[in-house]
């Protein structure tokens, strides 16, 4: 089957059940997005399919067939997104594993939703753990990079 | 410009960086490791520094980073005693190697145990690169000094450390003890915030973790091990399991008896060709096991039992002042409280991961550890090899918090490489590593306090049940030593006249394992909720209660009272037990908060203090229970932790800790049902997500010149404590046992 990633088409050969995360991560050795529970409960394998974040593990391949993957590989090459950049400035990782899929998640609701509330950052953001704890920064960096697109924008 | 504009024109680019990406991993094990191998010596200045001639200065990181940014601190010593350029530097991360001292990062002490030593040896390459210059110029060593990444001469002229470089490296090594040191004044990065050497990668996903180890052939592993402790596989359908899409080999490991130490569970390996056909093989292997004799652990049973024993008569006693009995009997008020805490899970976010490879003679392994040494020694002992065989590569850690400094997740590893002769991968998936953890350990306390005439503490009694990690090592082990109830239950720092504190025996049928400040947790738990229990029988306001029980400014001693205290293996001499440091973290803190003003009906605050680690902390935490709801509002902390090298990094261990200690607060539980883990994913074993993360977290370091203590663990233990001493303030409510959500939601 053929999935674009990352702006580019892949073909793979693999059975259709087989989760996206492990496509990625095994076939594409595409190793930025984590595995973290492989029940949709922790958002570490984050990606985004056709500009929404869907948890890789749960999304057979099939599913992603035809259609646009975005993955932390291609968010950008040199972190110049404006969530990566908010991240970098509020000194955001910890140990770092479940930063792909924070940011992929942030960057998602920052396309749909450029200025969230409180509230919109709380939801969109909670399916995704982070084990250090760094979600105050995470709060901080997602708020500046709204602005930063604010900015952009104006 | 909008994200979603930003995103498309990232799009345009992205042929490019897919495809650097696909060489980075093509080319493994090489270059994509490359940042995590030892580098070629040849230009070594000493065993932390090489300089090469284009003047890049590698220093080796030898401690492993789990996110406390330990790779970036310490070589943040070594270039600002050598005086490198940061922008120069490049950090590579050490092989297991027995000369580097201990890499066991654990204890919260890298800084600690390495702070002194990375300043020598950044020194001693200053020292070797300014002899170099000398020699070079024929001029007085007092005539030149190394500045900025170049050596200068009084009179005017320079060198770049990459000029020096090969020369530096024939000069004999300089005496360390005797290289002059920097003044605090003229550091340049000691005491900065300096970003983490890792910061953009993992912002990009270019990272290598444990789990991302990819080595040209590589096996990927699964594996069903037994689900009591020490239980036998009888039989399994190995013929069915091999039939499954992608599998290729099915191979038993076979347990060993206790002590259960770091060897690998009794299982069975699905080995495959991919991660998903691994795991998903395993569930056609049909394994019939025998339970063995843990079979009957019910845990909720179990820790009501300790709770009746320590509640009902004296155990072992580990430390006594006075006469507790005869004082308790003149007491004016007795109050007395019983306190359970559970089993607990470590839940970092990357499970445990190892790759191995034998050939040409060694096993390479590739593990997000914490100890590499210790996996190099097992792992030889495993494969009957030499330990100079075993070549220990560390990848970046998805969080450690303890778990990953067993490595019996890399014996797993060297086990399948063997019996298979192709390197193979262990993942361990959620459900593996919370089911098959090294648990932190239940506890049950029992307290009996009593208060004179004026509301002063006159007499302390304490009894503790917890089943060991001492059983790890020896079978049967069933009672706390020094060294344990050193971690706060022994070193309780109260001026208290009549004090007795027991111990009673607890077997351990789970394999028990320290996480992210060990015993502190059920012990901090129970002294700080004791302390406001007898702060409010007394009629005080804690925060005062806390400073007048502490008593007058002293060091402590605990040697007359019968008590080995371990002083987390370092001396009373170098680091006192100041009970001014500890009422300073309190006094600093709540001066920070409007302490003791009146709040709306059904807020309250709560305070907890503790020393770990050799570090001081106290937290404060502001709670509302409303409708049976109990939120979180503000977690402050203050941390005295002594020398600081990087303020952002122990902010965000701090930081860190709050988010740690809300964890196990409010959702912390493992059960056990006829010897099994009941819980076994982020469902039922639930970690703080951001919607519970107070909307204020603040953070605050007490500026020291004293010795660098510990960071990554002592901000966790005051924060249960804290937060049920707010619900206390706010409800009346007293919570002796966590996690919290079985009284309310949280």
């Amino acid at each position: 089957m053929k999935i674009t990633i990352n702006g580019e088409e892949q073909e793979l050969d693999i059975a259709p059940d087989v989760p996206l995360l492990w496509a990625l991560r095994d076939h594409l050795q595409l190793t930025g997005t984590k595995f973290g529970c492989g029940k949709g409960l922790c958002g570490a394998c984050t990606v985004h399919l056709n500009g929404a974040a869907v948890r890789s593990c749960q999304t057979p391949v099939s599913a992603a067939e035809g259609s646009d993957v975005l993955t932390i590989e291609g968010l950008s090459s040199d972190a110049s997104h404006p969530v990566q950049v908010a991240w970098k400035e509020n000194n955001v990782p910890q140990c770092g594993y479940c930063q792909s899929g924070q940011i992929m998640s942030a960057a998602a609701l920052l396309e749909r939703t450029p200025s969230p509330s409180d509230a919109e950052i709380d939801n969109a953001m909670s399916g995704n753990i982070c084990r250090c704890g760094t979600y105050t920064r995470i709060r901080t960096a997602i708020k500046q990079a709204s602005r930063q697109t604010g900015e952009e924008q104006a | 410009m909008t994200i979603r504009k930003i995103s498309r024109r990232r799009f345009l680019a992205l042929t490019g960086i897919s495809a650097s990406g696909m060489v980075l991993m093509g080319s493994l094990p090489g270059s994509a490791l490359a940042g995590i191998l030892d580098s070629p010596q040849g230009d070594t200045l000493n065993l932390f520094v090489s300089v090469k001639a284009d003047g890049v200065v590698e220093i080796i990181a030898h401690r492993s980073e789990m996110g406390t940014g330990i790779r970036t601190s310490l070589p943040q010593v070594v270039a600002d005693e050598m005086e490198a350029d940061w922008s120069r530097v490049k950090v590579i991360q050490g092989l297991a190697n027995a000369d580097y001292g201990s890499q066991n990062t654990d204890g919260s002490r890298s800084v600690r145990d390495f702070y002194q030593i990375m300043r020598q040896m950044g020194a001693a390459a200053r020292a070797s690169l300014e002899l170099a210059a000398a020699n070079r110029w024929s001029a007085n060593i007092s005539d030149v000094a190394a500045s900025n990444h170049q050596v200068v001469h009084q009179d005017g002229r320079r060198l770049g450390f990459g000029e020096l470089a090969a020369e530096a490296a024939k000069l004999p090594l300089p005496d360390m003890a005797q290289l002059p040191l920097k003044e605090s004044r003229d550091f340049r990065y000691i005491g900065k915030d300096i970003p983490i050497v890792d910061l953009q990668d993992m912002c990009t996903g270019n990272t290598v973790f444990g789990i991302d180890v990819r080595v040209p052939g590589m096996l990927f592993a699964s594996i069903e091990r037994t689900p009591v402790l020490q239980g036998k596989v009888l039989s399994f359908d190995k013929d069915a399991t091999l039939k499954a899409p992608g599998v290729v080999d099915v191979i038993k490991i076979k347990g060993q008896p206790l002590p259960s130490g770091f060897n690998a569970l009794e299982g069975v390996a699905v080995l495959a060709s991919d991660s998903h056909s691994a795991i998903k093989g395993r569930s056609r292997l049909n394994i019939s096991w025998d339970r063995g004799v843990h079979a009957t652990h019910n845990s909720g049973a179990y820790i009501n039992e300790l709770a009746a024993k320590v509640s009902a008569g004296p155990g072992k006693v580990a430390r006594e002042r006075g006469d507790t009995d005869a004082a308790l009997g003149k007491a004016k008020t007795i109050v007395e409280a019983t306190y359970v805490t559970p089993y607990l899970a470590h839940a970092s976010m990357e499970p445990p991961a190892a790759t191995a490879h034998i050939h040409d003679g060694i096993c390479e392994i590739w593990a997000c550890t914490q100890t590499p040494q210790k996996t190099q020694q097992i792992v030889a002992t495993t494969l009957g090899m030499d330990e100079k065989a075993v070549k220990v590569h560390v990848t970046l850690l998805g969080g450690g918090f303890g778990r990953k400094s067993k490595p019996d997740f890399s014996v797993e590893a060297a086990l399948l490489a063997r019996e298979t002769g192709k390197p193979v991968q262990v993942t361990w998936t959620r459900e593996d590593d919370i089911r098959h953890d090294y648990f932190h350990s239940c506890s049950a306390q029992y307290y009996k306090g009593g208060l004179d005439d004026g509301g002063k503490l006159a007499a302390w009694l304490a009894r503790e049940a917890t089943p060991p990690i001492s059983s790890l090592f020896q079978a049967g082990a069933n009672i706390q030593n020094d060294g344990s109830l050193s971690q706060s239950f022994g070193s309780i720092p109260f001026a208290v006249e009549n004090l007795r504190l027991e111990s009673h025996e607890a077997d351990a049928h789970v394999r028990i394992g320290w996480l992210r400040s060990v015993f502190n947790i059920p012990y901090v738990f129970g002294i700080g909720s004791f302390m406001d229990e007898l702060a409010h029988a007394a009629g005080k306001d804690p925060r005062d209660f806390w400073l007048e029980t502490i008593g007058a400014d002293r060091e402590l001693d605990f040697a007359d009272e019968g008590f080995k205290f371990s002083n987390y293996g370092r001396s009373l001499a170098d680091f006192p037990y100041d009970t001014r440091r500890l009422k300073g973290v309190i006094t600093r803190l709540t001066d920070t908060l409007p302490w003791g003003k009146a709040l709306p009906a059904g807020q309250g605050w709560g305070l907890c203090a503790a020393r770990s680690f050799l570090s001081y902390v106290a937290v404060a935490t502001r709670i509302e229970v409303k409708d049976g709801r109990l939120s979180v509002m503000e977690m402050h902390c203050m941390m005295d932790a002594g020398t600081i090298v990087n303020p952002d990094r122990v902010h965000a261990q701090m930081e860190g800790a709050m988010i740690f200690g809300l964890s196990l607060a409010l959702m912390g539980e493992i059960d056990f049902k006829e010897g099994e883990a009941v819980q076994s994913n982020f469902h039922d074993y639930p970690v703080a997500r951001l919607n519970q993360t107070p909307n204020i977290v603040k953070t605050h370091i007490v500026p020291s010149d004293a010795p660098a203590s510990g960071v990554g663990e002592p901000g966790v233990p005051p924060v249960a404590p804290s937060i049920a001493n707010a619900i206390f303030a706010a409800t009346g409510q007293r919570i002796r046992e966590f996690p919290f959500n079985k009284v309310f939601s949280v």
